[in-house]
Protein backbone atom coordinates (compact mmCIF):
# COMPACT_ATOMS: atom_id res chain seq x y z
CA UNK A 1 0.00 0.00 0.00
CA UNK A 2 2.64 2.50 1.05
CA UNK A 3 4.86 3.75 -1.75
CA UNK A 4 8.45 4.81 -1.02
CA UNK A 5 7.85 8.52 -1.60
CA UNK A 6 4.91 8.56 0.75
CA UNK A 7 6.91 6.79 3.44
CA UNK A 8 9.69 9.36 3.11
CA UNK A 9 7.20 12.21 3.34
CA UNK A 10 5.66 10.74 6.48
CA UNK A 11 9.06 10.12 8.00
CA UNK A 12 10.32 13.64 7.32
CA UNK A 13 7.08 15.15 8.64
CA UNK A 14 7.57 13.35 11.95
CA UNK A 15 11.31 14.19 12.04
CA UNK A 16 10.61 17.85 11.35
CA UNK A 17 8.29 18.20 14.33
CA UNK A 18 10.23 15.93 16.65
CA UNK A 19 13.91 16.28 15.66
CA UNK A 20 15.24 13.97 18.37
CA UNK A 21 12.30 11.58 18.84
CA UNK A 22 12.92 9.25 15.91
CA UNK A 23 15.64 6.76 16.77
CA UNK A 24 15.49 4.86 13.52
CA UNK A 25 13.25 4.34 10.51
CA UNK A 26 12.84 1.15 8.57
CA UNK A 27 10.85 -0.12 5.66
CA UNK A 28 9.45 -3.51 6.67
CA UNK A 29 8.06 -5.07 3.48
CA UNK A 30 6.43 -1.83 2.42
CA UNK A 31 5.42 -0.64 5.87
CA UNK A 32 6.97 2.43 7.42
CA UNK A 33 8.25 1.55 10.90
CA UNK A 34 9.53 4.41 13.05
CA UNK A 35 11.28 3.63 16.32
CA UNK A 36 10.35 6.41 18.73
CA UNK A 37 11.97 7.38 22.02
CA UNK A 38 9.70 6.16 24.81
CA UNK A 39 9.25 9.57 26.45
CA UNK A 40 8.16 11.12 23.12
CA UNK A 41 5.60 8.45 22.24
CA UNK A 42 2.40 10.24 23.27
CA UNK A 43 3.27 13.61 21.63
CA UNK A 44 4.23 11.77 18.43
CA UNK A 45 0.99 9.77 18.56
CA UNK A 46 -1.03 12.95 18.98
CA UNK A 47 0.85 14.55 16.06
CA UNK A 48 0.31 11.64 13.65
CA UNK A 49 -3.37 11.55 14.57
CA UNK A 50 -4.10 15.25 14.37
CA UNK A 51 -1.73 16.42 11.62
CA UNK A 52 -1.15 13.31 9.50
CA UNK A 53 -4.67 11.87 9.73
CA UNK A 54 -3.96 8.49 11.33
CA UNK A 55 -7.34 8.32 13.00
CA UNK A 56 -7.74 4.56 13.43
CA UNK A 57 -5.75 2.43 15.90
CA UNK A 58 -5.43 -0.80 13.97
CA UNK A 59 -3.30 -2.97 16.22
CA UNK A 60 -0.94 -2.73 19.17
CA UNK A 61 1.61 -5.51 19.37
CA UNK A 62 3.90 -6.49 22.20
CA UNK A 63 7.12 -8.30 21.31
CA UNK A 64 9.76 -9.93 23.49
CA UNK A 65 12.88 -10.09 21.33
CA UNK A 66 15.00 -11.76 24.01
CA UNK A 67 17.00 -8.55 24.60
CA UNK A 68 14.15 -6.21 25.49
CA UNK A 69 10.42 -5.70 25.09
CA UNK A 70 8.91 -3.76 22.22
CA UNK A 71 5.48 -2.23 21.70
CA UNK A 72 4.37 -1.45 18.15
CA UNK A 73 1.39 0.80 17.41
CA UNK A 74 0.00 0.07 13.94
CA UNK A 75 -2.13 2.99 12.81
CA UNK A 76 -4.36 3.46 9.82
CA UNK A 77 -5.66 6.56 8.11
CA UNK A 78 -9.24 6.14 6.87
CA UNK A 79 -8.98 9.28 4.73
CA UNK A 80 -5.70 8.53 2.98
CA UNK A 81 -5.76 4.71 3.21
CA UNK A 82 -2.25 4.33 4.52
CA UNK A 83 -0.42 2.82 7.43
CA UNK A 84 2.26 3.89 9.87
CA UNK A 85 3.94 1.89 12.63
CA UNK A 86 5.43 3.43 15.73
CA UNK A 87 7.72 1.22 17.76
CA UNK A 88 8.91 1.84 21.30
CA UNK A 89 11.60 -0.15 23.08
CA UNK A 90 10.81 -1.03 26.70
CA UNK A 91 13.57 -2.39 28.97
CA UNK A 92 12.91 -5.45 31.16
CA UNK A 93 14.02 -3.74 34.37
CA UNK A 94 11.67 -0.77 34.03
CA UNK A 95 8.73 -1.78 31.81
CA UNK A 96 6.81 1.49 32.01
CA UNK A 97 5.31 3.36 29.09
CA UNK A 98 2.95 6.30 28.75
CA UNK A 99 -0.49 5.18 27.66
CA UNK A 100 -1.88 6.34 24.32
CA UNK A 101 -5.48 5.92 25.47
CA UNK A 102 -5.79 9.71 25.58
CA UNK A 103 -5.13 9.83 21.83
CA UNK A 104 -7.23 6.86 20.62
CA UNK A 105 -9.79 5.28 22.92
CA UNK A 106 -9.43 2.03 20.97
CA UNK A 107 -5.93 1.24 22.27
CA UNK A 108 -7.44 0.67 25.74
CA UNK A 109 -7.93 -3.10 25.48
CA UNK A 110 -4.79 -3.57 23.39
CA UNK A 111 -2.68 -1.97 26.12
CA UNK A 112 -4.46 -4.04 28.78
CA UNK A 113 -3.61 -7.15 26.77
CA UNK A 114 0.07 -6.19 26.60
CA UNK A 115 0.03 -5.47 30.35
CA UNK A 116 -1.60 -8.87 30.88
CA UNK A 117 0.75 -10.93 28.73
CA UNK A 118 4.02 -8.94 28.83
CA UNK A 119 3.79 -6.96 32.05
CA UNK A 120 4.26 -3.54 30.49
CA UNK A 121 2.86 -0.87 32.82
CA UNK A 122 0.99 1.81 30.91
CA UNK A 123 1.18 5.04 32.87
CA UNK A 124 -2.09 7.00 32.74
CA UNK A 125 -4.21 4.08 31.51
CA UNK A 126 -7.73 4.48 32.96
CA UNK A 127 -8.32 0.82 33.78
CA UNK A 128 -5.13 -1.23 33.75
CA UNK A 129 -6.24 -4.75 34.74
CA UNK A 130 -5.60 -8.21 33.31
CA UNK A 131 -7.95 -8.81 30.41
CA UNK A 132 -7.52 -12.34 29.03
CA UNK A 133 -6.06 -14.12 32.05
CA UNK A 134 -7.68 -14.47 35.49
CA UNK A 135 -6.79 -11.74 37.96
CA UNK A 136 -4.96 -14.09 40.31
CA UNK A 137 -2.65 -15.31 37.52
CA UNK A 138 1.04 -14.85 38.26
CA UNK A 139 3.66 -13.94 35.68
CA UNK A 140 3.54 -12.70 32.12
CA UNK A 141 3.26 -15.69 29.76
CA UNK A 142 4.40 -14.11 26.52
CA UNK A 143 7.76 -13.13 27.97
CA UNK A 144 10.54 -15.45 26.83
CA UNK A 145 11.66 -15.86 30.44
CA UNK A 146 8.25 -17.27 31.48
CA UNK A 147 8.21 -20.88 32.61
CA UNK A 148 5.03 -22.93 32.96
CA UNK A 149 4.12 -23.91 36.47
CA UNK A 150 2.96 -27.48 35.78
CA UNK B 1 -12.17 -5.65 41.87
CA UNK B 2 -14.81 -4.39 39.52
CA UNK B 3 -14.53 -1.15 37.65
CA UNK B 4 -17.58 0.89 38.60
CA UNK B 5 -18.18 4.08 36.60
CA UNK B 6 -19.25 7.18 38.49
CA UNK B 7 -22.96 7.85 38.11
CA UNK B 8 -22.37 11.54 37.44
CA UNK B 9 -20.37 10.59 34.34
CA UNK B 10 -23.47 9.18 32.73
CA UNK B 11 -26.20 11.20 31.08
CA UNK B 12 -29.04 9.22 32.57
CA UNK B 13 -30.91 10.75 35.56
CA UNK B 14 -32.57 8.64 38.23
CA UNK B 15 -36.31 9.28 38.16
CA UNK B 16 -36.78 10.15 41.81
CA UNK B 17 -39.58 12.38 43.12
CA UNK B 18 -38.48 15.90 44.01
CA UNK B 19 -39.13 15.66 47.75
CA UNK B 20 -36.44 12.99 48.17
CA UNK B 21 -38.84 10.57 49.90
CA UNK B 22 -38.13 7.74 47.48
CA UNK B 23 -34.70 6.57 46.41
CA UNK B 24 -33.72 4.23 43.61
CA UNK B 25 -30.39 2.56 43.38
CA UNK B 26 -28.21 1.24 40.62
CA UNK B 27 -28.45 -2.50 40.15
CA UNK B 28 -25.53 -4.68 39.06
CA UNK B 29 -26.50 -7.71 36.99
CA UNK B 30 -24.27 -10.30 35.35
CA UNK B 31 -25.29 -11.16 31.82
CA UNK B 32 -23.36 -14.28 30.92
CA UNK B 33 -21.00 -16.06 30.70
CA UNK B 34 -23.73 -18.66 30.10
CA UNK B 35 -26.40 -16.35 28.71
CA UNK B 36 -27.64 -17.68 25.33
CA UNK B 37 -27.62 -14.33 23.57
CA UNK B 38 -23.95 -13.68 24.35
CA UNK B 39 -23.11 -16.24 21.64
CA UNK B 40 -20.46 -17.95 23.66
CA UNK B 41 -18.73 -17.22 26.92
CA UNK B 42 -18.90 -13.47 27.30
CA UNK B 43 -19.77 -11.85 30.61
CA UNK B 44 -21.28 -8.40 30.65
CA UNK B 45 -21.55 -6.64 33.98
CA UNK B 46 -24.64 -4.49 33.55
CA UNK B 47 -25.22 -1.36 35.58
CA UNK B 48 -28.98 -0.98 35.48
CA UNK B 49 -31.46 1.63 36.51
CA UNK B 50 -34.65 -0.36 36.27
CA UNK B 51 -34.46 -1.70 32.76
CA UNK B 52 -32.18 0.99 31.41
CA UNK B 53 -28.53 0.10 30.82
CA UNK B 54 -26.31 2.74 32.42
CA UNK B 55 -23.17 0.86 31.50
CA UNK B 56 -22.18 -2.55 30.21
CA UNK B 57 -18.66 -3.65 31.11
CA UNK B 58 -17.45 -6.68 29.12
CA UNK B 59 -15.37 -9.34 30.88
CA UNK B 60 -13.56 -11.59 28.43
CA UNK B 61 -10.96 -14.33 28.48
CA UNK B 62 -13.17 -17.33 29.30
CA UNK B 63 -12.10 -18.96 26.01
CA UNK B 64 -8.45 -17.87 26.11
CA UNK B 65 -6.31 -20.73 24.86
CA UNK B 66 -3.02 -18.90 24.50
CA UNK B 67 -2.85 -19.24 20.71
CA UNK B 68 -0.06 -16.70 20.44
CA UNK B 69 2.09 -18.57 22.97
CA UNK B 70 1.30 -21.93 21.34
CA UNK B 71 2.42 -20.55 17.97
CA UNK B 72 5.89 -19.82 19.36
CA UNK B 73 6.35 -23.54 20.12
CA UNK B 74 5.44 -24.76 16.62
CA UNK B 75 7.02 -24.51 13.20
CA UNK B 76 5.52 -22.08 10.71
CA UNK B 77 3.66 -24.89 8.94
CA UNK B 78 2.31 -26.37 12.18
CA UNK B 79 0.69 -23.07 13.14
CA UNK B 80 -1.87 -23.27 10.27
CA UNK B 81 -4.27 -25.69 12.07
CA UNK B 82 -4.05 -23.53 15.20
CA UNK B 83 -5.36 -20.52 13.29
CA UNK B 84 -8.53 -22.44 12.39
CA UNK B 85 -9.55 -22.27 16.01
CA UNK B 86 -9.46 -18.50 16.41
CA UNK B 87 -12.51 -17.29 14.52
CA UNK B 88 -14.08 -20.71 14.08
CA UNK B 89 -16.89 -19.42 11.87
CA UNK B 90 -14.42 -18.15 9.29
CA UNK B 91 -11.49 -20.56 9.43
CA UNK B 92 -10.60 -20.00 5.76
CA UNK B 93 -10.03 -16.31 6.48
CA UNK B 94 -7.83 -17.19 9.44
CA UNK B 95 -5.73 -19.50 7.25
CA UNK B 96 -5.57 -16.79 4.61
CA UNK B 97 -4.23 -14.02 6.84
CA UNK B 98 -1.65 -16.23 8.56
CA UNK B 99 -0.35 -17.77 5.32
CA UNK B 100 -0.25 -14.34 3.75
CA UNK B 101 1.94 -13.09 6.61
CA UNK B 102 4.38 -16.00 6.30
CA UNK B 103 4.51 -15.65 2.52
CA UNK B 104 5.27 -11.95 2.83
CA UNK B 105 7.95 -12.60 5.43
CA UNK B 106 9.62 -15.43 3.50
CA UNK B 107 9.11 -13.90 0.05
CA UNK B 108 7.08 -16.82 -1.32
CA UNK B 109 5.32 -16.24 -4.64
CA UNK B 110 1.87 -17.87 -4.63
CA UNK B 111 0.66 -19.27 -8.01
CA UNK B 112 -2.11 -17.33 -9.67
CA UNK B 113 -4.62 -20.18 -9.63
CA UNK B 114 -4.17 -20.63 -5.89
CA UNK B 115 -5.00 -16.96 -5.38
CA UNK B 116 -8.28 -17.37 -7.23
CA UNK B 117 -9.21 -20.54 -5.32
CA UNK B 118 -8.41 -18.68 -2.10
CA UNK B 119 -10.75 -15.86 -3.09
CA UNK B 120 -13.57 -18.34 -3.83
CA UNK B 121 -13.25 -20.17 -0.49
CA UNK B 122 -12.82 -16.90 1.42
CA UNK B 123 -16.02 -15.49 -0.01
CA UNK B 124 -17.92 -18.75 0.51
CA UNK B 125 -16.76 -18.63 4.10
CA UNK B 126 -17.93 -15.03 4.39
CA UNK B 127 -21.40 -16.08 3.23
CA UNK B 128 -21.42 -19.05 5.65
CA UNK B 129 -20.38 -16.82 8.53
CA UNK B 130 -22.92 -14.12 7.68
CA UNK B 131 -25.62 -16.81 7.45
CA UNK B 132 -24.86 -17.95 11.00
CA UNK B 133 -25.03 -14.33 12.09
CA UNK B 134 -28.31 -13.80 10.19
CA UNK B 135 -29.88 -16.85 11.80
CA UNK B 136 -28.76 -16.12 15.35
CA UNK B 137 -29.50 -12.40 15.10
CA UNK B 138 -33.03 -13.15 13.93
CA UNK B 139 -33.39 -15.77 16.68
CA UNK B 140 -32.30 -13.27 19.32
CA UNK B 141 -35.11 -11.00 18.13
CA UNK B 142 -37.64 -13.84 18.15
CA UNK B 143 -37.75 -14.77 14.45
CA UNK B 144 -37.37 -18.54 14.52
CA UNK B 145 -37.90 -19.42 10.86
CA UNK B 146 -35.03 -17.31 9.51
CA UNK B 147 -32.68 -19.21 11.83
CA UNK B 148 -33.73 -22.53 10.32
CA UNK B 149 -33.56 -21.23 6.75
CA UNK B 150 -30.12 -19.64 7.22
CA UNK B 151 -28.68 -22.85 8.63
CA UNK B 152 -30.19 -24.83 5.74
CA UNK B 153 -28.32 -22.58 3.29
CA UNK B 154 -25.09 -22.72 5.30
CA UNK B 155 -25.22 -26.51 5.28
CA UNK B 156 -24.63 -26.48 1.51
CA UNK B 157 -21.47 -24.39 1.93
CA UNK B 158 -20.20 -26.72 4.64
CA UNK B 159 -20.77 -29.68 2.31
CA UNK B 160 -18.85 -27.87 -0.44
CA UNK B 161 -15.99 -27.26 1.99
CA UNK B 162 -16.08 -30.88 3.13
CA UNK B 163 -15.72 -31.89 -0.49
CA UNK B 164 -12.73 -29.63 -1.14
CA UNK B 165 -10.77 -30.22 2.08
CA UNK B 166 -12.46 -32.89 4.18
CA UNK B 167 -13.41 -30.63 7.08
CA UNK B 168 -16.61 -28.78 7.84
CA UNK B 169 -15.32 -26.21 10.31
CA UNK B 170 -11.55 -26.33 10.80
CA UNK B 171 -10.39 -26.36 7.22
CA UNK B 172 -6.61 -25.70 7.13
CA UNK B 173 -7.19 -25.64 3.37
CA UNK B 174 -5.13 -22.55 2.69
CA UNK B 175 -1.49 -23.48 3.28
CA UNK B 176 1.74 -21.53 3.12
CA UNK B 177 2.55 -21.23 -0.60
CA UNK B 178 -0.93 -21.85 -1.99
CA UNK B 179 -3.55 -24.52 -1.44
CA UNK B 180 -2.64 -28.22 -0.98
CA UNK B 181 -4.74 -29.58 -3.87
CA UNK B 182 -6.95 -28.33 -6.65
CA UNK B 183 -10.75 -28.19 -6.63
CA UNK B 184 -12.38 -31.60 -7.18
CA UNK B 185 -14.07 -32.33 -10.54
CA UNK B 186 -17.35 -30.50 -10.92
CA UNK B 187 -16.85 -28.52 -7.70
CA UNK B 188 -16.81 -25.16 -9.50
CA UNK B 189 -20.16 -25.99 -11.13
CA UNK B 190 -21.65 -26.94 -7.78
CA UNK B 191 -20.46 -23.60 -6.36
CA UNK B 192 -22.12 -21.82 -9.31
CA UNK B 193 -25.32 -23.76 -8.67
CA UNK B 194 -25.19 -22.75 -5.04
CA UNK B 195 -24.78 -19.07 -6.02
CA UNK B 196 -27.90 -19.25 -8.18
CA UNK B 197 -29.73 -21.03 -5.37
CA UNK B 198 -28.67 -18.58 -2.68
CA UNK B 199 -29.77 -15.23 -4.14
CA UNK B 200 -33.57 -15.90 -4.20
CA UNK B 201 -33.38 -17.56 -0.74
CA UNK B 202 -31.51 -14.55 0.57
CA UNK B 203 -34.15 -12.19 -0.80
CA UNK B 204 -36.81 -14.33 0.84
CA UNK B 205 -35.08 -14.26 4.24
CA UNK B 206 -34.46 -10.55 3.90
CA UNK B 207 -38.16 -9.97 3.16
CA UNK B 208 -39.13 -12.01 6.23
CA UNK B 209 -37.18 -9.60 8.42
CA UNK B 210 -37.25 -6.19 6.75
CA UNK B 211 -40.94 -6.71 6.02
CA UNK B 212 -41.60 -7.40 9.67
CA UNK B 213 -42.58 -4.41 11.77
CA UNK B 214 -41.41 -6.01 15.03
CA UNK B 215 -37.94 -6.58 13.57
CA UNK B 216 -37.77 -2.99 12.34
CA UNK B 217 -38.91 -1.62 15.71
CA UNK B 218 -36.21 -3.64 17.45
CA UNK B 219 -33.39 -2.52 15.15
CA UNK B 220 -34.18 0.86 13.60
CA UNK B 221 -32.39 3.67 15.46
CA UNK B 222 -31.16 1.22 18.13
CA UNK B 223 -27.51 1.09 19.21
CA UNK B 224 -26.20 4.20 17.47
CA UNK B 225 -22.45 4.22 16.85
CA UNK B 226 -21.31 7.55 15.34
CA UNK B 227 -18.59 7.22 12.67
CA UNK B 228 -15.95 9.24 14.54
CA UNK B 229 -16.41 7.10 17.68
CA UNK B 230 -16.24 3.91 15.59
CA UNK B 231 -12.94 4.96 14.01
CA UNK B 232 -11.51 6.06 17.35
CA UNK B 233 -12.20 2.59 18.75
CA UNK B 234 -10.62 0.85 15.76
CA UNK B 235 -13.97 -0.75 14.88
CA UNK B 236 -13.97 -2.38 11.45
CA UNK B 237 -15.99 -4.57 9.12
CA UNK B 238 -19.79 -4.36 8.77
CA UNK B 239 -20.07 -2.45 12.08
CA UNK B 240 -17.89 0.36 10.73
CA UNK B 241 -19.60 0.31 7.34
CA UNK B 242 -22.96 0.41 9.09
CA UNK B 243 -21.75 3.68 10.62
CA UNK B 244 -21.22 5.18 7.18
CA UNK B 245 -17.49 4.62 6.55
CA UNK B 246 -16.92 2.47 3.44
CA UNK B 247 -13.61 1.03 4.64
CA UNK B 248 -12.91 -2.46 3.35
CA UNK B 249 -9.42 -4.01 3.27
CA UNK B 250 -10.25 -5.75 0.00
CA UNK B 251 -10.29 -2.28 -1.58
CA UNK B 252 -8.10 -0.19 0.75
CA UNK B 253 -5.15 -2.58 1.03
CA UNK B 254 -5.89 -5.28 -1.59
CA UNK B 255 -4.57 -8.81 -1.15
CA UNK B 256 -4.80 -12.00 -3.25
CA UNK B 257 -6.47 -10.90 -6.53
CA UNK B 258 -9.24 -8.66 -5.17
CA UNK B 259 -7.86 -5.67 -7.09
CA UNK B 260 -8.80 -7.45 -10.34
CA UNK B 261 -12.39 -8.17 -9.34
CA UNK B 262 -15.37 -5.89 -9.63
CA UNK B 263 -17.56 -5.51 -6.53
CA UNK B 264 -19.17 -2.81 -4.41
CA UNK B 265 -18.53 -1.94 -0.77
CA UNK B 266 -21.99 -1.69 0.79
CA UNK B 267 -22.41 0.84 3.59
CA UNK B 268 -25.25 2.51 5.49
CA UNK B 269 -25.32 5.93 7.12
CA UNK B 270 -27.97 5.10 9.72
CA UNK B 271 -25.33 3.97 12.29
CA UNK B 272 -27.85 1.59 13.93
CA UNK B 273 -28.50 -2.16 14.18
CA UNK B 274 -30.60 -2.10 11.02
CA UNK B 275 -27.73 -0.46 9.11
CA UNK B 276 -25.34 -3.21 10.17
CA UNK B 277 -27.94 -5.80 9.17
CA UNK B 278 -28.41 -4.28 5.70
CA UNK B 279 -24.65 -4.07 5.14
CA UNK B 280 -24.19 -7.80 5.84
CA UNK B 281 -27.12 -8.82 3.64
CA UNK B 282 -25.73 -6.81 0.72
CA UNK B 283 -22.24 -8.18 1.40
CA UNK B 284 -23.50 -11.70 0.79
CA UNK B 285 -24.84 -10.61 -2.60
CA UNK B 286 -21.48 -8.99 -3.40
CA UNK B 287 -19.67 -12.17 -2.33
CA UNK B 288 -21.74 -14.13 -4.83
CA UNK B 289 -20.66 -11.62 -7.47
CA UNK B 290 -17.00 -12.06 -6.50
CA UNK B 291 -17.24 -15.88 -6.52
CA UNK B 292 -18.77 -15.92 -10.00
CA UNK B 293 -16.05 -13.62 -11.37
CA UNK B 294 -13.25 -15.54 -9.69
CA UNK B 295 -14.49 -18.83 -11.12
CA UNK B 296 -14.74 -17.27 -14.59
CA UNK B 297 -11.29 -15.66 -14.50
CA UNK B 298 -9.47 -18.57 -12.86
CA UNK B 299 -6.39 -19.53 -14.93
CA UNK B 300 -4.96 -23.05 -15.21
CA UNK B 301 -1.70 -23.95 -13.55
CA UNK B 302 -0.16 -25.15 -10.31
CA UNK B 303 -1.84 -24.43 -6.98
CA UNK B 304 1.24 -24.70 -4.75
CA UNK B 305 4.52 -22.83 -4.84
CA UNK B 306 7.85 -24.63 -4.59
CA UNK B 307 8.46 -24.85 -0.87
CA UNK B 308 11.65 -25.70 1.03
CA UNK B 309 11.52 -28.82 3.23
CA UNK B 310 12.14 -26.71 6.32
CA UNK B 311 10.78 -23.19 6.26
CA UNK B 312 13.12 -20.62 7.84
CA UNK B 313 11.98 -17.10 6.91
CA UNK B 314 14.75 -14.50 7.16
CA UNK B 315 14.76 -12.36 10.30
CA UNK B 316 12.34 -9.47 10.21
CA UNK B 317 8.81 -8.48 11.00
CA UNK B 318 5.67 -8.10 8.97
CA UNK B 319 2.07 -7.04 9.50
CA UNK B 320 -0.64 -8.05 7.10
CA UNK B 321 -4.41 -7.70 7.19
CA UNK B 322 -7.45 -9.08 5.41
CA UNK B 323 -11.16 -8.35 5.48
CA UNK B 324 -12.69 -11.18 7.47
CA UNK B 325 -16.49 -11.44 7.85
CA UNK B 326 -16.13 -9.50 11.09
CA UNK B 327 -13.65 -6.85 9.97
CA UNK B 328 -9.92 -6.27 9.81
CA UNK B 329 -8.11 -9.46 10.74
CA UNK B 330 -4.38 -8.94 11.03
CA UNK B 331 -1.27 -10.92 11.86
CA UNK B 332 1.94 -9.37 13.16
CA UNK B 333 4.66 -11.92 12.60
CA UNK B 334 8.24 -11.61 13.82
CA UNK B 335 10.99 -13.99 12.73
CA UNK B 336 14.48 -14.41 14.13
CA UNK B 337 15.53 -16.67 11.26
CA UNK B 338 14.58 -19.86 13.11
CA UNK B 339 12.01 -22.55 12.34
CA UNK B 340 9.39 -21.19 14.76
CA UNK B 341 7.86 -17.71 14.84
CA UNK B 342 9.47 -15.47 17.45
CA UNK B 343 6.09 -13.79 17.92
CA UNK B 344 2.69 -14.09 16.28
CA UNK B 345 0.17 -11.43 17.23
CA UNK B 346 -3.42 -11.90 16.17
CA UNK B 347 -5.36 -8.69 15.50
CA UNK B 348 -8.85 -10.00 16.12
CA UNK B 349 -11.76 -8.00 14.67
CA UNK B 350 -14.22 -9.24 17.32
CA UNK B 351 -11.90 -8.06 20.10
CA UNK B 352 -11.74 -4.53 18.73
CA UNK B 353 -15.43 -4.33 17.84
CA UNK B 354 -16.55 -5.61 21.25
CA UNK B 355 -14.63 -2.78 22.87
CA UNK B 356 -17.14 -0.29 21.44
CA UNK B 357 -20.15 -2.17 22.89
CA UNK B 358 -20.56 0.09 25.98
CA UNK B 359 -20.72 3.12 23.65
CA UNK B 360 -23.61 1.56 21.75
CA UNK B 361 -25.41 0.09 24.77
CA UNK B 362 -25.62 3.04 27.17
CA UNK B 363 -29.13 4.38 27.59
CA UNK B 364 -30.90 1.42 25.96
CA UNK B 365 -33.02 -1.25 27.60
CA UNK B 366 -31.67 -4.73 28.40
CA UNK B 367 -33.73 -6.23 25.58
CA UNK B 368 -32.11 -3.79 23.14
CA UNK B 369 -28.69 -4.81 24.40
CA UNK B 370 -29.40 -8.30 23.04
CA UNK B 371 -30.05 -6.77 19.62
CA UNK B 372 -26.99 -4.51 19.83
CA UNK B 373 -24.67 -7.34 20.84
CA UNK B 374 -26.10 -9.51 18.07
CA UNK B 375 -25.54 -6.76 15.53
CA UNK B 376 -21.79 -6.59 16.31
CA UNK B 377 -21.45 -10.29 15.47
CA UNK B 378 -18.66 -11.37 17.79
CA UNK B 379 -17.08 -14.81 17.91
CA UNK B 380 -15.63 -15.50 21.33
CA UNK B 381 -12.90 -17.71 19.93
CA UNK B 382 -11.73 -14.62 18.08
CA UNK B 383 -12.10 -12.28 21.07
CA UNK B 384 -10.21 -14.48 23.53
CA UNK B 385 -7.82 -16.35 21.21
Amino acid sequence: MTNPNLSEQLESAVRQHFPDAVESAADCKGRLLLTIRADQLVPVCRFVKESLGFDMPDCVTGIDTGQHLEVVYTLWSTQNQREINLKVIVPYDNPVLDSATGVWRGVDWHEREIFDLFGVQFRGHPDLRRILLPEEFEGFPLRKSYTETD
Amino acid sequence: MDFVPKTEDLDHKHPTPGDGSLKTQELLVNMGPQHPSTHGVLRLLLHLDGEVVLDAVPYIGYLHRGMEKLAERRTYVQVVPLTDRNDYLAAMCNNQVYCQAVEKLAGIEVPERAHFIRVVVNELNRIASHLVWLGTFALDLGAMSVFLYAFREREIILSLFEEICGARLTYSYIRIGGVPWDMPDGWADRVRDFCSYLIPRLNENDALLTGNEIFLKRTQGVGILPPDVAVDYGVSGPVLRGSGIPFDVRRADPYAVYDRLDFDIPYQTTQDCLGRYLVRIEEMRQSVRIIRQALDLMPDGPVMAKMPRVLRPPGGEVYTRIESPRGVMGVYLVSDGGTNPLRMKWRAPSFCNLQALPEMARGWKVADLVAILGSIDIVLGDVDR
